[in-house]
């Protein structure tokens, strides 16, 4: 009897194994690989020591804040921080909408050269900007002579040429977007009245509203990121943007004692994305997916 | 505010009072007659008004700098601008040019120009033009002779003491009398103009910040560099306030097309294919100058030994990488999107929330953490795992990290797309197979991958394509390292674009007619793998839709 039950309630547990424990197990060995890096970076923020060699994977000295402290007494974080949010905020915004207006003429509007422009956006994308960054350099070195304002180490340098790659990225996304929109939403308008202009804003732009934040997201944290462009354009510590910033701080001799402040650093950097990304997951998810996939 | 009414079939006019059975307006009239509102016309002419204010503040440098060219364009691009958006055709142009725009100014030219210096040996020693290469050997060999001048030498610049642009400010011994002098020559300056103190060191000049010693002795090297053109040969420094004005030993002759060494008697001639003077025995002057190379930029790939090796090398690690990367997050990303779809899951909610997390970290910041967590002497790893392995000092081991941190930092993406792809499967299908008698494992074989294929596959070109390139990855990590003993330039996990970055900037001089060529390669190589990948997903089909 006895044996009877622990047969049946062994084989019970092999079938939960079968269909919903091995789940169980492949996601919780998934997180542990997302989270170590993750653990192993905020113990060394929390290392009173600051550098690499102290550090472990969970902080066994002590726990101090003094990295905070020095990331900004030693470092211009906070104006780096500045920096980033601004040239990616814009930088993302105005991408988002230049990309929404061809996207729009792309997807609803029949002419001349429709096919060629759509080809040739794919294919200008796929030579990376940063590969003429020579020529991008010359070109800047005029720039800078002629408009100071524009030039080199001003945020507005960056922005222009981040915008000069704003077509190529987002443009087929959200072409993608505006084509899953039914046609008769903006034909019944235009027969209400409704100018071209008053159907993209009032209408189409509306719609597709959380994927456009959505695609902003991606600009904005693609552009924190990118750090070759902006390691040629901004020298003057001032002017530098995270990425650039923190690279200098893990730079030559000081690598293993900056360690602290740096993994402080990314932490700071990391807590506006990951609050954002978890708040828009789910659209980001749909986002992705409708896009690309119904394209 | 509305424009008049054109008669039956007019935009304003009410759907309904349409007779009966008559298509719907949708001719160009029907924009063209659209009512112009209040707010569309302020926000036309708010930004027609930026625009022109733009415009004016952009010509007045141009006019400045005499650059008519540019003022052309300028004045061109401006009226264009205006035209397109005041009259009531080209309504496609009005959404597509704010766009393309910046993307001819920043791109499209960036990128024609990069192609254009594939086929010159531009770089470092070869920049300017053969007059340029020659006024530089000229005045490079200048050397105090007996009876050189000396001058009272200041040092100033038109710009930041820290980086600006620098000049002497030379005093004449016996005049008293002040010139400036660059690289392109010596000019007099008006006596109001300066202060001189005794000894003939001038202390301020209009125009000039004279740069103390402190920030003088920070610079020598520059200093020490500069050499001013004159008549009689060339000036130089000798330490920071002494200058004298020396001949040039080696001069350039015009009937033999040569460089003469006065004092060996050595001669270098002329070499228009290499843009270098050479001589006899194959010497060549540093100071080059910039010529056509045609093809040899990219013949060299390809016959060049010292190239075309270590190039085919990177060549295929190039592709595993991108394909590694590629495949192995979408491998890692599906098969957590799997086992997370399923009713019967809890807590997908929070496994989702922690997956996600390498995706929203920032990743510059995320490499360089690994990097340093792969540190063979107090890295992570080593100390975790117990191991003593020095990472980036093998090829193999090297290369294992780099694609292992891609892994970490890609997959979140892939599992995120596949979870919304594998909602978008009809239950039904997954369920008939099951009544059909199949096993969870053939119903995933045979119903659920093809359709998470078919549907990801332009997201798995567009990665390739991005970890094809991805410099970030291995600038930040390896740096490409480990290199081979022979060979500086190219590191075992070297991708062709740091290797690029590498010719073009790094340490052995500037090779950019060389680093535009593999630029234009790689270009190919994307091109031709993403269009043979597109032409063979729907993505494609819409194009001609």
């Amino acid at each position: 009897m006895t044996s009877l039950n622990l047969n049946q309630a062994g084989r019970r547990r092999g079938r939960w194994f079968a269909q919903v424990g091995w789940r169980h197990l492949v996601a919780v060995l998934a997180v542990l690989f997302s989270l170590f890096p993750i653990v192993f970076v905020v113990s060394a923020a929390l290392n009173p020591l600051g550098t690499l060699s102290t550090t472990e994977l969970v902080p066994t000295g002590g726990v101090s804040l003094d990295n905070v402290g020095g990331l900004f007494e030693r470092t211009a974080f906070g104006r780096w921080f500045l920096n980033s949010l601004l040239i990616a905020g814009l930088a993302a915004f105005a991408s988002v909408f230049l990309s929404a207006l061809a996207a729009y003429a792309f997807s609803r509007m029949r002419f001349r050269g429709r096919r060629v422009g759509l080809l040739s956006l794919l294919l200008v994308q796929m030579f990376p900007q940063f590969l003429a960054i020579v020529a991008i350099y010359l070109i800047f070195g005029t720039i800078t002579d002629l408009w100071p304002s524009i030039g080199f180490n001003t945020p507005w340098g960056l922005l222009l040429l981040y915008l000069g790659g704003a077509l190529g990225v987002n443009t087929w996304l959200m072409k993608g977007f505006f084509d899953t929109l039914p046609r008769e939403l903006d034909e019944s308008a235009t027969m209400d009245g409704a100018s071209h202009a008053q159907v993209f804003f009032r209408i189409m732009l509306p719609l597709v509203a959380p994927i456009l934040a959505v695609a902003g997201l991606l600009a904005f944290i693609g552009t924190i990121n990118e750090f070759l462009m902006a390691n040629v354009f901004l020298t003057s510590s001032d002017s530098k943007t995270l990425a650039v910033g923190m690279y200098g701080l893990l730079e030559g001799n000081e690598r293993n004692n900056n360690f602290g402040i740096f993994a402080a650093g990314t932490l700071l950097t990391a807590i506006p994305t990951v609050l954002v990304f978890q708040f828009l997951q789910r659209y980001i998810v749909s986002g992705l997916t409708s896009g690309a996939v119904k394209g | 505010m509305s424009t008049p009414l054109s008669g039956p079939g007019s935009a304003t006019q009410a759907p309904g009072r349409e007779p009966a059975g008559s298509p719907p307006p949708r001719s160009r009239a029907t924009r063209d007659h659209a009512p112009i509102t209040l707010t569309g016309l302020a926000g036309k002419v708010l930004l027609l008004g930026l625009t022109a204010g733009v415009a004016v503040w952009a010509a007045f440098p141009l006019v400045a700098a005499e650059m008519w060219v540019g003022l052309a364009l300028l004045v061109a691009s401006t009226a264009g601008l205006f035209y397109l958006y005041l009259t009531r055709r080209h309504v496609p142009a009005k959404y597509l040019v704010p766009g393309t725009l910046f993307l001819i100014a920043f791109q499209v030219i960036p990128v024609l120009y990069t192609a254009s210096t594939a086929f010159t040996n531009f770089g470092d020693g070869h920049r300017g033009s053969k007059d340029d290469a020659i006024v530089a050997i000229e005045s490079s060999s200048v050397t105090q002779v007996p009876g050189s001048a000396e001058y009272a030498l200041t040092i100033a610049t038109t710009g930041d003491p820290a980086t600006g642009a620098l000049v002497f400010l030379v005093t004449d011994p016996g005049t008293g009398a002040v010139s400036v002098g660059d690289s392109d020559g010596l000019r007099r300056l008006d006596s109001a103009d300066v202060t001189v103190a005794t000894g003939g060191r001038v202390t301020a000049a209009a125009g000039y910040t004279v740069l103390n010693i402190g920030q003088a002795s920070s610079r020598s090297k520059e200093i020490t560099d500069l050499v001013v053109p004159t008549p009689g040969g060339a000036l130089r420094s000798s330490g920071l306030s002494r200058a004298y004005e020396g001949k040039a030993v080696r001069a350039y002759d015009a009937a033999c097309d040569c460089v003469r060494d006065a004092e060996t008697g050595r001669t270098w001639t002329a070499d228009d294919e290499a843009g270098a003077f050479v001589a006899a025995d194959g010497e060549r002057l540093a100071q080059g100058w910039k010529v056509n190379a045609g093809l040899t930029n990219f013949t060299r790939v390809l016959t060049d030994k010292n190239v075309s090796g270590p190039f085919l090398s990177t060549l295929i690690w190039n592709f595993a990488f991108a394909i590694g990367s590629t495949g192995g997050t979408f491998l890692l990303g599906m098969l957590i999107a799997v086992a997370l779809h399923s009713a019967r899951m809890r807590g997908t909610n929070l496994y989702r929330v922690l997956l996600v997390l390498p995706y929203a970290m920032p990743s510059f910041a995320m490499l360089l953490a690994w990097r340093d967590m792969f540190n063979a002497d107090f890295g992570l790893i080593n100390n975790l795992f117990g191991l003593d392995v020095d990472w980036f000092g093998q090829a193999w081991t090297a290369r294992f990290a780099v694609i292992l941190v891609q892994l970490w930092l890609g997959y979140p993406y892939m599992f995120l797309v596949a979870t919304g792809a594998l909602q978008a499967i009809p239950r039904e299908l997954t369920e008939a197979t099951s009544v059909d008698g199949a096993s969870p494992w053939q119903s995933f074989r045979a119903v659920t991958l093809p359709l998470l294929l078919v549907a990801l596959s332009p997201l798995l070109i567009s990665s390739f394509a991005f970890n094809f390139n991805n410099f970030n990855a291995i600038y930040l990590t390896t740096d490409g390292a480990p290199f081979p003993a022979d060979n500086p330039t190219n590191g075992a996990t070297d991708l062709l674009i740091t290797y690029t970055y590498r010719l073009a900037f790094g340490g052995q001089g500037a090779q950019l007619g060389f680093a535009a060529g593999i630029s234009v390669f790689i270009f190919a190589i994307v091109a031709v793998v993403s269009a043979v990948g597109f032409r063979r997903t729907r993505k494609q089909e819409e194009v001609y839709a």
